[in-house]
């Protein structure tokens, strides 16, 4: 009964969405205020009734009812409870369940905290939002409903995928469709802008902090998604370029463009038109994501829809909301009137050099992505676009865009002096060389790109910090001064120079690994020995053991330095009872920011084993990194001037920031 | 990344996880067993789905992985052994394509992109610029500046 109160209250969901997607334009062309704030009130109850149904679905799996054929695929009644929850998303149409659910209830935050809107605006936005929900809500209901029951009920669930039964699962998904979704905002306020004609101050005031939560939230979804397939998969990659990784990577891209030029607007009110088309593309990114990885139509073998109804049926969706919001923009954008004069060297020109090269390379990504695919569809061939293409097409991308980024915040807006911040910036490289340098004497050489790179990450933290030194005045002015000054600073400033500072630690972590890891394959008896990073590991034995849902054999190491013991690694391998399916459980040691990591591989005829040892130095710069990016992009978030609630204190603050930088 | 886990497994032959390169495949000269990594790394697993022979533990790409060894060891130099495997099963197994006609669009995306999208940036400066400053100063309003700058 419960599980069919769930269903049903989708399909209200859906009628809501309609409602909800309709009378407000109607009332926004009418100025019928009352129509306009219908608005909100659909929002929130189509938020809730999804809510529910959401919670159903999850009380369904919580108590294993196997009757719901959802259930029954995709989970087992042994599973620990965190993963009967996590489950939820762990399927086409739970995920797709768990996308709607995000996607109403940012709809709901922009019906409660959107008081100061302009009406029309509002009532617009919500009914573009309320198209997307409308569209979702019926591609579940008629292609994918988690609610279809079975009779009779099996007794016992197929369970989940193994490698999915992992924290890094629980948390993933969500993050990155708050990611992916967020973007859904940024589209709606781009399209409403679009049918109204115009974009005034509130527009970017409120598009700016919904790009920066949403990007925050993709950059922790990406980095989770990578660290969890570095763990789990058992031979210590972390980037792949698989589609599927491609998928999330383009909105991210696209989606740090639109962030930097959503900035130029809201500060100088230029870069209008390209704003409302960069908030079209990155959200079109998110949907063209969600294609690639529900259609099915990456490969033939894909474990999660290879249903064809829905893969047309997405696609008819892609078609509808990208095609229809370009022909918008094409029909109107030239109603929307760009201001804000700047010279080629200015702080505008840094950020359309930044949003120059970041859509270059999501184009290049996309085109990567889809090229084997079209290619194969128009001429029959078949060809492959992997690892050595992106590196290297996106490697080339994304070195002058490095160098250029510690220049962006330190040249004036509007006419810049190039001369006078690559002066300010000489220690900053002449540190990341230092730096190199001393790499190169610690590690008895090194190739020398790779010592490169190293100066180039730390010359992007230091080149951030240079920022936050100069606007203090710290050196120049006494103590107290430049501590009051530095505090006084806007909270985005601090969450540039974090974002800045991060990308740089990222990258350090990607070179060093990239170039200084060391790989040993050996195959092991108890007491044998191998060497790794300067630490000895000795193979101790195996043992079997037992797990809620599973039997794992785990081999024993003793990591000692200089003779000394000064740790231990268990590494193990487990088989799921329920699908007969094995899966490697890495034994991960951190030292300080680099790691040892040891797999298990196959037993061989004579008692031994198969051991991967790695040694993956600087790795967890990899993701400390995007920790550190997210930090700046909440910090940047908590700034006064993005609430919108405070509009006189932020115009303050702004003079201050700019009285600062100069 | 969730197909990518997926098929590792669908690749698997074994019913235990096996890992790509054995011990027993592994060359004696590291010379020539870093070639050969570098090769398999370029050399995409054709059962797999994105994945190089050097990560996948299929039995076709440890073939593969054995083959490139073989051919590394009888002399070859590192193009031909690539050009060896691609005659033998095609240019799908080459993770980087080739520069050529079909790939044109794929190589030259980025470049064309960066081209265009500068040209536009400078086209629309000058325009926003040439918008805003106006007509030049006629003579008659040259000469008045210049009066009112000698006095």
């Amino acid at each position: 009964m419960i599980i069919e109160l769930g269903h049903y209250a989708l399909v209200l969901a859906l009628a809501t969405a309609l409602i909800q997607a309709v009378l407000p334009i109607a009332g926004a062309r009418r100025a019928d205020r009352a129509l306009m704030e219908l608005a909100s009130s659909a929002a929130l109850v189509c938020a809730l009734l999804v809510a529910f149904s959401f919670t159903v679905l999850t009380f369904a799996y919580v108590t294993s009812d196997f009757s719901v054929r959802n259930v029954w695929e995709n989970s087992h009644s042994l599973k620990p409870l965190i993963y009967k929850i996590s489950g939820v998303w762990g399927n086409h149409e739970g995920s797709m369940l768990l996308w709607l659910l995000i996607l109403v209830f940012f709809s709901a935050l922009v019906a409660l905290f959107g008081r100061n809107l302009p009406e029309t605006l509002k009532a617009t936005v919500l009914a573009v939002q309320a198209w997307i929900a409308a569209a979702f809500a019926l591609f579940i209901l008629l292609t994918s409903n988690p609610f279809a029951r079975l009779v009779p009920a099996p007794g016992e669930g197929k369970d989940l995928n193994p490698v999915l039964q992992d924290v890094g699962l629980a948390i993933h998904p969500p993050l990155l469709y708050l990611g992916y979704v967020g973007f859904s905002v940024c589209f709606s306020f781009a399209v409403a802008a679009l049918i109204e004609g115009r974009i005034d101050a509130a527009w970017a005031r409120w598009v700016r902090p919904w790009t920066l939560a949403a990007w925050t939230f993709l950059t922790a979804g990406i980095a989770m998604g990578s660290y969890w397939a570095y763990y789990e998969l058992g031979w210590g990659g972390w980037w792949f370029w698989d589609p599927v990784e491609n998928a999330s990577f383009m909105p991210w891209l696209a989606g740090t463009a639109l962030l930097h030029s959503a900035l130029v607007m809201e500060k100088r009110e230029a870069l209008k038109i390209w704003t409302v088309l960069l908030a079209i593309m990155t959200f079109s990114l998110s949907l063209l994501g969600t294609f690639l990885v529900r259609s099915g139509v990456l490969t033939s073998v894909h474990a999660f829809a290879t249903d064809p109804t829905r893969g047309i049926f997405i696609l008819a969706i892609l078609v509808v909301f990208i095609g229809g919001a370009f022909s918008l923009f094409a029909l109107r954008a030239s109603r929307l009137k760009s201001g804000g004069l700047f010279a080629p060297i200015s702080r505008e020109g840094a950020l359309v050099l930044n949003n120059l090269i970041l859509t270059t390379a999501a184009a290049t990504v996309l085109t990567g992505t889809l090229y084997p695919l079209v290619l194969e569809a128009l001429t029959g061939e078949k060809i492959s676009v992997g690892a050595p293409f992106f590196n290297m097409t996106f490697g080339l991308l994304m070195l002058p865009l490095l160098c250029a980024v510690p220049f962006g915040p330190l040249l004036a807006w509007k006419r810049g002096d190039l001369t006078g911040v690559a002066q300010r910036l000489f220690v900053a490289a002449t540190v990341g060389l230092l730096v190199a340098a001393v790499y190169y004497y610690a590690m008895n050489g090194g190739p020398v790109l790779a010592l490169l790179g190293i100066a180039l990450g730390v010359y992007l933290i230091v080149g951030a910090l240079t920022d936050l030194v100069l606007r203090a005045g710290i050196g120049k002015v006494a103590g107290s001064i430049a501590w009051k000054r530095l505090s006084g600073l806007p909270r985005s400033a601090f969450g540039t120079a974090l974002a800045h500072a991060g990308l740089g630690v990222t990258l350090i972590g990607i070179v060093a690994v990239t170039a200084f890891e060391t790989e040993t394959v050996v195959e092991m008896k108890p007491g044998m020995m191998v060497d790794a990073g300067g630490y000895t590991l000795r193979f101790d034995g195996m043992r079997q053991g037992r797990g809620p849902n599973y039997t794992d054999e785990t081999g024993h190491f003793t990591v000692s330095r200089g003779g000394v013991a000064v740790t231990e690694i268990w590494s193990s391998k487990r088989l799921y009872t329920a699908r007969r399916m094995p899966t490697t459980e890495a034994g991960i040691r951190t030292f300080g920011l680099s790691q040892l990591y040891v797999s298990l591989g196959d037993p061989m005829t004579d008692g031994g084993i198969v051991v991967r040892v790695w040694w993956k130095p600087m790795i967890l710069c990899i993701w400390g990194g995007a920790l550190i990016m997210m930090t700046g992009g909440v910090v940047s978030l908590s700034d006064r001037r993005l609430r919108v609630g405070a509009p006189t204190r932020a115009k303050r603050a702004a003079g201050l920031a700019l009285g600062a930088a100069e | 990344m969730i197909r990518l886990l997926l098929t590792l497994f669908l690749c698997l032959s074994s019913v235990v996880p096996a890992l790509a390169v054995n011990p027993d495949e592994v060359l004696a000269d590291p010379a020539l067993e870093a070639r050969a990594r570098a090769i398999s790394a370029k050399l995409r697993c054709m059962v797999c789905q994105n994945q190089s022979i050097d990560d996948s533990n299929a039995e076709l790409a440890k073939d593969l992985r054995v083959l490139v060894r073989e051919r590394l060891t009888n002399g070859d130099t590192d193009e031909a052994v690539i050009a060896y495997v691609v005659s033998r099963y095609g240019e799908f197994v080459l993770l980087k394509p080739r520069f050529e006609a079909k790939t044109v669009i794929l190589w030259g995306m980025p470049v064309i992109l960066l081209l265009c999208g500068g040209v536009a940036v400078v086209l629309a400066a000058r325009r926003r610029s040439a918008g805003t400053l106006g007509a030049p100063l006629s003579d008659k309003e040259k000469e008045e500046l210049d009066k009112l700058l000698r006095s």
